[in-house]
């Protein structure tokens, strides 16, 4: 019984992909995890003293996952599936008045890949994306490793700092930042006066240039992204075995060398996954830039993939190429996504 | 330490110990000022809600609420508008946090417990859901509450949030179920228990800090959240508070930081004490098993 079960369950592994599931399911290495046999379940003897039957244990996991499932579904399977449509139709005003909409083939995707602003504001999303991101890993990792060189007092008063600020509601940073940066009376442009730069007085960051805009979204973004490196990879450094940075200690590395060639590498697996989390979380980014916004005014200026999504799609009401604008976004973050679930994996215990 | 290198022989023990002293406090300084940078714009928030109105109009900022007072504050409790939107982010957010932690333990214990077909795919499913970014759906998620009657509702936006916490939520709470051993259930069933008798009596107890800690982290999703609610809530008669945040500090001509900052401060209190709660768990949570001692 027991070994029928188990090539049971590796046999129907393979199917279920084809109903639409990730096609890695199917990669062989992964099935071995999965017939590792579970001891309650294919043990016959304990079954049968629980008073279990095959026949009834069959049916109840798909009884109890139906309830999350159908949630997941309709809240994100079926409007995936409408906009996927939506977004080889042409879907605009007319047809939200009732309007059948007309298929137009790959139509929207065209005009939007051969848009120039389209490939502006990619461009502008990937450069916010790898600004922010390099910059957050690089501030995070060198707080965590500050962190080990410092008494343990100033050490809880840094962790106890960035559990606040990364506590802080988005919303309620964005309006702080604004304060800071407000052209009449912030403390930015007070400070900055004040220590000579007079002409700063009055700068208003928002509107002066979209590079300024960006660099109060990036500041934004970036002290807020870098408590969760920062405390993960501390977290991560302290599992390091001490004996081994003791030995090369011993054989005269310096703190450089130590880190460089030994440390790093070691937790190089929660550094590789901090930074696709950081990508894929800046590639999207729509709050910080869509509120600023709302304080800077011209929007076309400053749009990035998100914010283009909205004024297209919601603003608009242009539904048709907003869908095929999603589409490219979604499929541009899945992209980095699938690295991070295939990194996951790799480490062992994420199919267990 | 007996181990002998040339160097330490050499070298006089206690001129290094004092340069490694003064090293460590320097860094130590570094460490703290690191800190106070971080934790600066929380308290610039507190210090502009408790400042007078007039104050923060004056040239040199106030840098300490030396006298404090509570107009501001009491101006945006006095706000219908806030009131409003109080009650609507706190319906949206219980059914949210309600609503997600039952599917997700469900599917946790499921997921943990059973080895059936399509299995893996829920697994991955999971893992891939919660990086879908809401820009990329919410074009259609409007289309679909709209043909539902469910725009600028409690339901509709609630639905939409159980969605997003929904991945995260069963992932995290797998984790739990996944550390409570298996043997400790089938104790119970050769003690003449079911299934389903074993798993309430004996692991679900088990489950009470990973359900708070799920919870919360669906709440802090759900209270936080700006998009969606901007996307479902666009008649603006009923907004969750982040949307009240937003407009408030637009609506205005020469906004009113002090209210601003007084409305950031109610809105982020509960937050930060809920978050404080959970952190360890959380920054754990995204890198689970990545490093292994």
């Amino acid at each position: 019984m027991p070994s029928s079960k188990k090539t049971s369950t590796s046999k129907d592994d393979r199917p279920t992909s084809l109903r639409g599931g990730p096609p890695a399911t199917t990669h062989p290495d992964k099935l071995v995890v999965l017939r590792r046999p579970r001891s309650l379940l294919h043990a016959p003897s304990r079954g049968q003293a629980s008073g279990l039957t095959p026949g009834s244990q069959r049916f109840t996991p798909y009884l109890l996952i139906a309830l999350p499932v159908t949630l997941v579904a309709l809240a994100l399977g079926y409007p995936l599936i409408q906009q996927l449509i939506m977004s080889f139709q042409k879907f605009g005003l007319a047809q939200q008045f009732g309007q059948s909409a007309p298929w137009v083939g790959l139509e929207n995707y065209i005009s939007i890949l051969t848009d120039s602003y389209f490939w502006v504001v990619t461009g502008r999303s990937l450069a916010l994306c790898a600004v922010s991101a390099s910059l957050t890993m690089l501030i995070g990792v060198a707080m965590a490793v500050l962190m080990q060189h410092v008494w343990i007092g100033a050490r809880l008063v840094l962790q106890a700092a960035l559990v606040l600020a990364w506590s802080m509601p988005v919303i309620a940073a964005l309006a702080v930042w604004q304060w800071f940066i407000d052209a009449r009376f912030g403390l930015v442009n007070w400070i900055l006066s004040s220590i000579g730069f007079s002409n700063m007085a009055h700068f208003n960051w928002l509107q002066a240039s979209p590079l300024t805009f960006y660099g109060v979204a990036a500041s934004v973004i970036i002290w807020a992204s870098v408590p969760l490196v920062a405390l993960a990879t501390y977290a991560a450094l302290t599992q390091v075995d001490t004996e081994i940075i003791e030995a090369a200690q011993l054989d005269g590395a310096g703190l450089y060398r130590q880190l460089t060639g030994i440390v790093l590498p070691l937790i190089r697996p929660v550094l590789v996954l901090l930074g696709i989390l950081q990508v894929i979380w800046d590639l999207r980014v729509f709050t910080q830039v869509k509120v600023l916004q709302a304080n800077a005014g011209n929007s076309s200026d400053t749009n990035v993939l998100g914010t283009y999504v909205y004024q297209l799609g919601i603003g608009g009401g242009n539904y048709g190429m907003g869908s095929a604008l999603a589409m490219v976004m979604l499929a541009l973050v899945l992209v980095i996504t699938w690295r991070y679930v295939r990194t996951l994996s790799r480490q062992g215990d994420l199919l267990s | 330490m007996t181990a002998i290198h040339p160097s330490r022989v050499n070298s006089p023990p206690r001129r290094r110990r004092r340069r490694r002293y003064t090293a460590r406090t320097i860094t130590s300084i570094v460490a703290v000022a690191l800190g106070l940078i971080w934790a600066f714009p929380l308290y610039w928030m507190i210090n502009t809600a408790l400042t007078a109105r007039d104050q923060l109009r004056s040239s040199p900022p106030t840098l300490f609420p030396l006298t404090p007072t509570f107009d501001s504050l009491a101006k945006v409790l006095a706000d219908p508008r806030f009131w409003s939107s109080m009650a609507m982010s706190m319906q949206v957010t219980l059914i949210a946090v309600v609503v997600s932690l039952l599917a997700a333990t469900l599917a946790a214990v499921t997921l943990s417990r059973y080895r059936f077909r399509g299995r893996t795919s829920i697994i991955v499913a999971v893992l891939v859901v919660q990086m879908i970014p809401a820009e990329a759906l919410f074009i259609s998620q409007f289309r679909m509450l709209g043909a539902l009657d469910l725009l600028n509702t409690v339901g509709g936006l609630s639905l939409l949030y159980v969605g997003s916490v929904l991945p995260f939520t069963v992932w995290m709470l797998k984790g739990f179920v996944d550390g409570v051993p298996i043997e400790l259930e089938e104790a119970a069933m050769v003690d003449g228990c079911s299934k389903v008798g074993a798993f309430f009596r004996v692991t679900f107890p088990l489950l009470g800090p990973g359900l708070v800690a799920t919870g919360i982290f669906g709440f802090l999703a759900s209270w936080n959240e700006f998009t969606l609610a901007l996307v479902v809530l666009s008649s603006g008669t009923s907004v969750t508070l982040p949307v009240w945040l937003a407009g408030f500090q637009t609506s205005l001509r020469g906004t009113d930081w002090g209210g601003v900052m007084a409305g950031s401060t109610l809105i982020a209190v509960p937050v930060i004490v809920l978050f404080i709660f959970v952190q360890s768990r959380m920054s754990t949570g995204m890198t689970v098993g990545a490093v292994k001692g």
